[in-house]
């Protein structure tokens, strides 16, 4: 336990350490999108019938910068430690699998979250925001969360060079989250994009978190959460098992 | 190959580069796999009770790794934690007091010299108090003061109990220190004995040192 603990925290604090770069950076770049549709689009669109546009925008985009900060979490951190060698400490030490998947998962999920909260926490000046149901805007997120760590975790597993984990983000995680309505209902969308939008996994969370703030989603909320944890339970598995192989860790 | 390190014993592992001494190694610590056989630190079979076997281990790796994030106090601590170990500072300050490198303990990392950096990682391999300790090559690249105050601090480790077993390049720091010794090349032991017979079976016309020994056995194998 003490190990997985001590895992935990150095995840933690490596990020901590770099808050700046690491929270700060994304709550920006959140705000500057905000700031630009709102003015663009802000008075003139309004989604789910009622809710206006700026207003909408906030939990896609509070879900989006949780999402892919959890992933470059565990990404960026294992894929340091392999090129430079550090990842050696660990590897040497007495800590299971499951302990290694977990530090890494949950101190990813921290990392999404404290962006999101911080996201939230700037974008509320400029919407009032309702929030009808609580308690699954939080289980999206740390569903949604935990699965973007995950998911982190076995591209770091994968990859070998740090443009390999640039690649992944820049052509799989950006587009997914970007294309997966953060900025539009997909009702808006033509019936082919809206099948399309139906197989992007990340589709789900956001539609799923913006349901606990306005009670209206484009795809039934318990749906959704049972295709997010079911993705979760399959990609945890995945990456278990290839931790315990030791693949691509130990050769 | 079969071998066994006894208890208690400063063992060497000699060989020319390549001969599989860091594989050996890497195995022993669970860095690597073993296409076939099995080893054992203190019992400990190093796949089925992995815990156990490496909880016994402390490996000094070759390369000069640390974690840029975090000082050397902290690097240390975080070795501690990662082997189960809490509220370990009077040991963590006795080895750095031994490794001279108190005056640093709240240096960042990236901040090191290589010597220190080197210092640091043997630091990291005693913090839980391995009785089994594992040198890769610690003074490769390491200044005289250095080299002496770390053997000084390694046979008193011996002195007190600890299983050293180490590779090194530098013969005559083998013949200096190590009781027996293993020489393998291409994977297989071509010698092993006490450091003493070793030198003895040397056919030549002039007394032998170690370097002397290990190439002709090197020719012959």
């Amino acid at each position: 336990m003490t190990g997985f603990a001590t895992l935990f925290t150095k995840e933690l604090l490596r990020f901590w350490k770099v808050a700046f770069q690491t929270v700060g950076g994304p709550v920006l770049s959140a705000l500057l999108f905000l700031v630009i549709f709102a003015q663009v689009l802000g008075e003139r669109v309004r989604v789910f019938g009622e809710v206006p546009y700026t207003e909408f925008l906030v939990p896609g985009l509070v879900m989006m910068s949780v999402l892919q900060n959890a992933f470059a979490n565990s990404s960026s951190s294992l894929i340091q430690s392999k090129v430079t060698g550090n990842l050696v400490f660990v590897l040497v030490a007495p800590i299971s699998p499951f302990e290694f998947f977990s530090a890494y998962v949950l101190a990813s999920v921290a990392r999404g979250l404290m962006v999101g909260l911080g996201v939230l926490a700037v974008t509320v000046w400029f919407v009032e925001l309702r929030v009808a149901a609580p308690w699954w805007a939080l289980g999206f997120a740390l569903l949604g969360a935990a699965l973007a760590g995950v998911l982190g975790l076995l591209a770091g597993l994968w990859a070998e060079k740090f443009d390999q984990i640039a690649a992944f983000q820049s052509f799989l995680v950006v587009p997914l989250t970007l294309l997966s309505g953060v900025f539009y209902s997909i009702q808006s969308l033509p019936e082919r994009w809206q099948a399309a939008s139906r197989l992007n996994p990340f589709f789900y969370m956001i539609d799923g978190f913006r349901y606990g703030f306005f009670g209206a989603a484009d795809v039934a909320p318990a749906a959704s959460l049972a295709f997010v944890a079911v993705s979760l339970a399959l990609v945890s598995a995945l990456t278990l098992w290839l931790l315990k192989k030791g693949y691509k860790l130990r050769t | 190959m079969t071998l066994a390190v006894r208890q208690g014993e400063f063992f060497g592992l000699l060989g020319p580069n390549g001969a599989g001494k860091t594989t050996l190694i890497n195995i022993v610590a669970g860095l690597a796999r073993a296409s076939a056989g099995s080893v054992a630190v203190l019992g400990a079979d190093v796949v089925a009770d992995y815990r156990r076997a490496r909880r016994m281990l402390g490996v000094v790796p070759q390369e000069l790794v640390f974690d840029p994030f975090f000082t050397v106090r902290e690097t240390l601590r975080l070795q501690s934690g990662y082997f189960g170990i809490r509220g370990n500072d009077a040991w963590i300050d006795e080895v750095m007091h031994h490794l001279d490198l108190d005056a640093k303990a709240q240096a960042n990392m990236r901040s090191l010299s290589g010597g220190m950096k080197r210092r640091v990682l043997v630091a990291q391999a005693l913090v839980h108090k391995p009785p089994v300790i594992v040198l890769d090559e610690p003074t490769a690249g390491v200044d005289v003061e250095l080299r002496q105050g770390l053997w000084q601090f390694v046979r008193r480790l011996n002195r007190d109990g600890h299983t050293i077993v180490l590779t090194t390049h530098y013969l005559e720091e083998a013949e200096a220190h190590c009781q027996r010794i293993a020489m393998l090349k291409a994977g297989r032991i071509v010698a092993l004995d006490t450091t003493q017979n070793l030198l003895a079976s040397f056919t030549g016309p002039h007394p032998a040192d170690l370097e002397d020994v290990f190439l002709q056995l090197m020719r012959k194998h």
